[in-house]
């Protein structure tokens, strides 16, 4: 199996640092933190520097940052109830828009595929989906299919279909239907907090990981299999079932706090506030399997000095992979088989 | 006029005494790993949102529910509300685990639980205590912050 090398810390932040989010263009990383700022860090030869310090936007915690897909926007989510976007002009990133609407804390951020698409979540248990049209952004629709705070919000690869993650131990998925978004299904299984999940390359199966210490995988079937699967039928039978194929516990003595899929090699990158980062691997043929094995590829038992609350691997080069700590730190690591 | 008190009349329990100073205690070339009674003696003086008394005074925090892993970096409070349904609970374990927030090495990985069977809603505050988010939002709630000070201080 291979190991996980650090490269580089990156120190700046004043207090516990929540996310890290890549670029599309895997050139800029941004992290947000307790200390109410969105730091960008990019390459400066072989090092990687703060390039700026956004602080202008939130007056509590940015739980949260997230990029649109063409990278000249930015999205942070706040305790404060807000979400800000900031664009990118020639030397520095303004916040051209505040969005809110959510009656307490914001937890996550995501921009959908296409990038016309936003959607936010809050303890205030509900997930509301934004509309971008000349610039503005207004609320399309509030789901309030959880009966518990709102964790993550993730966007399916491809498709404008959502899914987000709940103290209420499920994930739920949401897509429009006749002008209107629904839930269009939910997959229950972990027995705590789901804190974050990410779909794989194509969009067929989803990882997720929980207060209850494990990570587990779901594999999306068409809808005319869900009773061969003993699984209560969709909504609609355009709707996938989703089932849970692998449990991955025991690797890890504090909840997983972060997951990332990369879209590059497949690798699964977990964070936990054990201080541990885990990498998994599938064995058996990639994608294909209804019974997967995925393996250890690589841990690193003391990643950080306190938990960690976000890990994501570089959408452009295969096996950089980003993380975020209470102790304050951002670090970059390389996986090296 | 005072509102009325949810539990009018607690039991008041007598204060144990404190660590007798062994001279190997002092000694500093030793190694002193944290144990009960050191945990103990930073909680036990926390005040009840309700009373003008401590929780050891109250028998909420005990000595004996308090688990050190010097090895694990591990620290266990289990602690038990003074009535069943007392809805002060979520706040004394909040000023439980935030006194042990400020006053542990970061090292340490803090769990506040209630003891088992002493309370009617126990899964549900035990995890709201444990949610490291919800607390953290909890702490900038400068009014919430505020009352947990006054436990605390």
């Amino acid at each position: 199996s291979g190991t996980l090398k650090p490269l580089q810390t990156l120190s700046g932040h004043g207090d516990r640092v929540w996310n890290v989010a890549w670029n599309p263009q895997g050139t800029i990383l941004a992290s947000c933190s307790t200390d109410k700022t969105v730091r960008l860090w990019a390459q400066e030869g072989d090092t990687w520097v703060c390039k700026t310090s956004l602080t202008e936007g939130h007056h509590r915690t940015i739980r949260s940052v997230a990029w649109s897909p063409c990278g000249k926007l930015l999205a942070s989510a706040s305790f404060d109830g807000t979400t800000c976007i900031w664009e990118k002009k020639v030397e520095d990133f303004e916040c051209i828009a505040s969005l809110e609407g959510h009656e307490n804390e914001v937890k996550s951020v995501a921009w959908c595929p296409s990038g016309a698409l936003l959607a936010t979540c809050s303890r205030d248990k509900s997930v509301w989906i934004w509309e971008c049209i000349d610039g503005e952004y207004e609320c399309a629709s509030v789901l309030n299919a959880h009966v518990q705070d709102v964790k993550k919000v993730v966007w399916h690869p491809h498709e404008e279909l959502l899914a987000s993650a709940s103290y209420d131990d499920t994930i739920k998925l949401f897509r429009e239907e006749l002008d209107d978004w629904t839930c269009c299904g939910t997959l229950r299984g972990h027995e705590s907090t789901v804190w974050s999940l990410d779909f794989d390359a194509d969009g067929s199966r989803l990882v997720s990981v929980s207060d209850d210490q494990t990570v587990k995988i779901w594999k999306g079937y068409d809808a005319n299999q869900a009773s061969q699967l003993g699984l209560p039928p969709p909504e609609s039978k355009k709707d996938r079932v989703w089932k849970c194929i692998c449990t991955l516990s025991g690797y890890h003595t504090q909840p997983v706090y972060d997951v990332s899929w990369s879209k590059l090699t497949g690798f699964i990158a977990a964070a936990s506030g054990d201080d541990s980062i885990s990498i998994f691997q599938e064995k058996t043929e990639l994608g294909h399997s209804d019974d997967p094995t995925y393996e250890m590829a690589a841990r690193c038992a003391q990643a950080h000095d306190q938990d960690i609350n976000s890990v994501q691997w570089n959408p452009k080069v295969p096996f950089l992979l980003a993380s975020a700590s209470d102790d304050g730190l951002v670090k970059l690591w390389e996986y090296i088989n | 006029g005072k509102e009325r008190l949810e539990n009018a009349n607690p039991i008041i329990y007598q204060k144990k005494k404190t660590r007798v100073i062994s001279p190997e205690d002092e000694n500093e070339s030793v190694e002193d790993p944290f144990d009960a009674l050191e945990i103990f003696d930073l909680i036990r003086g926390i005040n009840d949102p309700e009373h003008p008394l401590t929780l050891e005074e109250l028998n909420v925090v005990d000595e004996d529910n308090i688990h050190v892993d010097n090895v694990k970096n591990e620290v266990v409070v289990s602690f038990t509300p003074t009535i069943p349904h007392c809805s002060m609970a979520t706040l004394i374990g909040l000023s439980i685990r935030v006194k042990l927030l400020r006053a542990l090495p970061t090292r340490f990985k803090v769990r506040v639980h209630i003891t088992p069977g002493t309370h009617t809603s126990e899964a549900a505050i035990n995890k709201q205590l444990a949610d490291k988010e919800r607390v953290a939002a909890a702490l900038e709630n400068m009014n919430l912050l505020q009352v947990v000070n006054q436990c605390i201080l």
